[in-house]
């Protein structure tokens, strides 16, 4: 399931929904990402990520069938907020759920890990010195790519 | 057809988007692009460095090489950054 929203979500009420009446799922895992408030050496008051409304849906959606191809999950959410956060924020939830912890574990990984490069956000990071984008990290995408098929 | 612009190429051109009918020998994006680049100064800063942009025709990415027709919503932004979490 996907999410996009601008308003913050409660992550134990979404963890509880995933396995509520579904007693095939043994194990449930999640993330939640965060607004952090430094960035290197530069302290942030303020981070707006922007989104493609429309896109951003597809594409998460595209990510949560590649995860559910690669494991068996009997459950999935992807929950994105948008607009202007604040540090200590919540950003992202991914929940995954299995019959066991290895593939709960692992898709929840895979699921941030892509969602983090293929996934149209963009922020914008409001410092003393003024606001500005935040570049692409090549790190991301060494984090996705391991997760390419050969 | 219709563009869509997105983190600081939609702050450099000043528009979150615009209707545009480019001329009938503009068929790819990158042919798009240049075209778009002549449009005006912030069009000329936004599009100066390809390598910078990645582009998405009817919410799909697509590269510079990728077909464009009229009908199409093209869009054209930065590098996604989920990073630093």
């Amino acid at each position: 399931m996907i999410r996009v929203q601008q308003d913050d979500f409660d992550p134990g009420a979404e963890i509880a929904r995933i396995a509520a009446g579904n007693t095939r799922v043994g194990g449930v895992a999640s993330f939640v990402g965060l607004v952090r408030d430094m960035a290197g050496e530069s302290s942030i008051s303020a981070m707006t990520l922007e989104h493609y409304p429309g896109m951003t849906e597809k594409a998460l959606a595209a990510i949560e069938r590649e995860a559910r191809e690669r494991w068996p999950l009997e459950d999935c959410l992807i929950l994105h907020r948008y607009g202007r956060l604040l540090p200590g924020d919540r950003i992202v939830l991914v929940v995954t759920a299995s019959a066991h912890r290895e593939a709960a574990f692992d898709a929840c990984r895979f699921l941030m890990d892509w969602l983090k490069t293929k996934a149209p956000f963009w922020k914008l990071e409001e410092t003393a010195a003024g606001a500005r984008w935040v570049a692409a990290e090549a790190r991301d995408d060494e984090a996705a790519a391991r997760w390419v098929r050969e | 057809m219709r563009l869509l612009y997105f983190a600081w190429v939609r702050t450099r051109i000043g528009l979150a988007e615009e209707e545009v009918s480019p001329p009938s020998h503009v068929t790819t994006l990158g042919e798009l692009v240049a075209w778009l680049g002549t449009r005006g100064p912030g069009h000329a800063a936004a599009f100066a460095n390809h390598s910078a942009l990645r582009f998405a025709v009817n919410q799909e990415y697509v590269g510079l090489d990728g077909k464009i027709s009229p009908g199409d919503e093209i869009a054209v932004f930065p590098p996604v950054t989920g990073g630093r979490t």
